[in-house]
């Protein structure tokens, strides 16, 4: 474990992410101490845009909550998250930031254990690589 | 319309490292179409430049704008007061918006974000294909509204060569044979007959970019 306590940004899928998320609390899991967690409607709502500012807005590590693919209850919209996260980590690529910052997991509405056991490890893989060094003072 | 598509960061970071402060100047016109220079890609790109600069401990401020078009007189103009507080602009339209800047505003550097690629049209969405060149004298009335010109490899005039094969060309397999398309739009038209007139040699010289700078003048529109 590292000493460092890195802050997580959680976008999180109405239909899938938001649920697990409430489970998770519901069922007095461990989650990060410096956890955000930001409701969407859909993940295809989230644009490459948000991903990077929330980065840059002081976030160590951002996460996506999405339904499984070809569960989406608007059809296309975790298929369009998948493109976006897939640019937005070829930027941080390109500006010499860890890819591993930005990552997608997609679950079901029970999934809180699975929810919470995904953040600590993100928690700690973050840990280990120390304070994002992109974002603002 | 104009299609572009951005430039690698790398390239541009490396250009900015002089300056600290800049503007980021995109168009709302073509590059805005083509997911290359609009408000959306302009955010984009400020956040990865300034993330880029604070990673590199030397952090760069960066106004962001995007004018309607960038190409026009009138919209340059109205970044004077934004331009004058700025060392440099990264411009995200097309190489004649960067132009039109440069020429308003002669002591600031002013770079290109994107590379101009050619005139094309959206064939879905995320594709682009070019389909003008801007010779200069339009014959899409002759070759049944596809052109030869942007779309056959070799610019032929009548007919196609010995490499078309299967409605394909032989430079790109998988490019159409403008030719082919052209042969197979006339069937349709029911003026296969048209095929039989012969279409002239350009004249490269006079009506084409061969002859230098183009320019149009309109004396009834001067003011």
């Amino acid at each position: 474990m590292s000493s460092f306590d890195p802050k997580i940004v959680a976008f999180c899928c109405e239909q899938s992410g938001v649920p697990a998320a409430e489970m998770a609390k519901h069922l007095n899991l461990s989650l990060p101490e410096r956890l955000e967690l930001v409701p969407v409607p859909c993940s295809g709502r989230i644009e490459t845009l948000h991903l990077l500012k929330a980065l840059e807005g002081g976030a160590d590590g951002v996460v996506v909550f999405a339904c499984h693919e070809e569960n989406c209850r608007y059809l296309k919209g975790n298929v369009r998250l998948k493109g976006r996260v897939e640019y937005a980590r070829r930027i941080l690529a390109k500006i010499g930031l860890q890819q591993e910052r930005l990552e997608i997991f997609r679950l079901a509405t029970n999934s809180g254990v699975k929810f919470a056991e995904f953040l600590a490890q993100k928690a700690d893989q973050l840990g280990q690589l120390g304070p994002n060094p992109g974002k603002k003072e | 319309m104009i299609k572009a598509e951005q430039k690698p960061i790398e390239e541009i970071l490396e250009y900015l490292a002089p300056h600290d402060h800049i503007l980021l100047s995109g168009c709302g016109a073509c590059v805005t179409v083509c997911h290359a220079g609009g408000e959306k890609e302009v955010a984009l790109l400020a956040s990865a430049l300034r993330m880029a600069r604070q990673s590199a401990g030397r952090p760069l401020e960066i106004l962001e704008v995007t004018p309607a078009r960038q190409c026009e007189p009138e919209f340059a103009q109205e970044l004077t007061d934004t331009i004058g507080r700025v060392q440099a602009v990264l411009s995200l339209s097309c190489g004649v918006g960067v132009q039109t800047l440069t020429r308003h505003f002669p002591v600031t550097p002013i770079y290109p974000g994107v590379n101009t690629a050619f005139l094309g049209e959206t064939v879905e969405h995320g594709l682009w294909a070019e389909r003008c060149q801007a010779c200069g004298n339009c014959i899409l009335e002759k070759t049944a509204g596809v052109c030869p010109i942007a779309r056959c490899a070799k610019q032929l005039l009548n007919g196609p060569c010995g490499g078309s094969s299967n409605g394909k060309c032989e430079i790109k397999r998988e490019t159409d044979c403008a030719w082919q398309l052209i042969y197979d739009r006339s069937k349709s038209l029911g003026q296969l007959h048209r095929l039989t007139e012969i279409i002239p040699a350009k004249q490269w010289g006079t009506q084409s970019r061969d002859s230098g700078p183009r320019s149009i003048a309109r004396e009834d529109l001067k003011v």
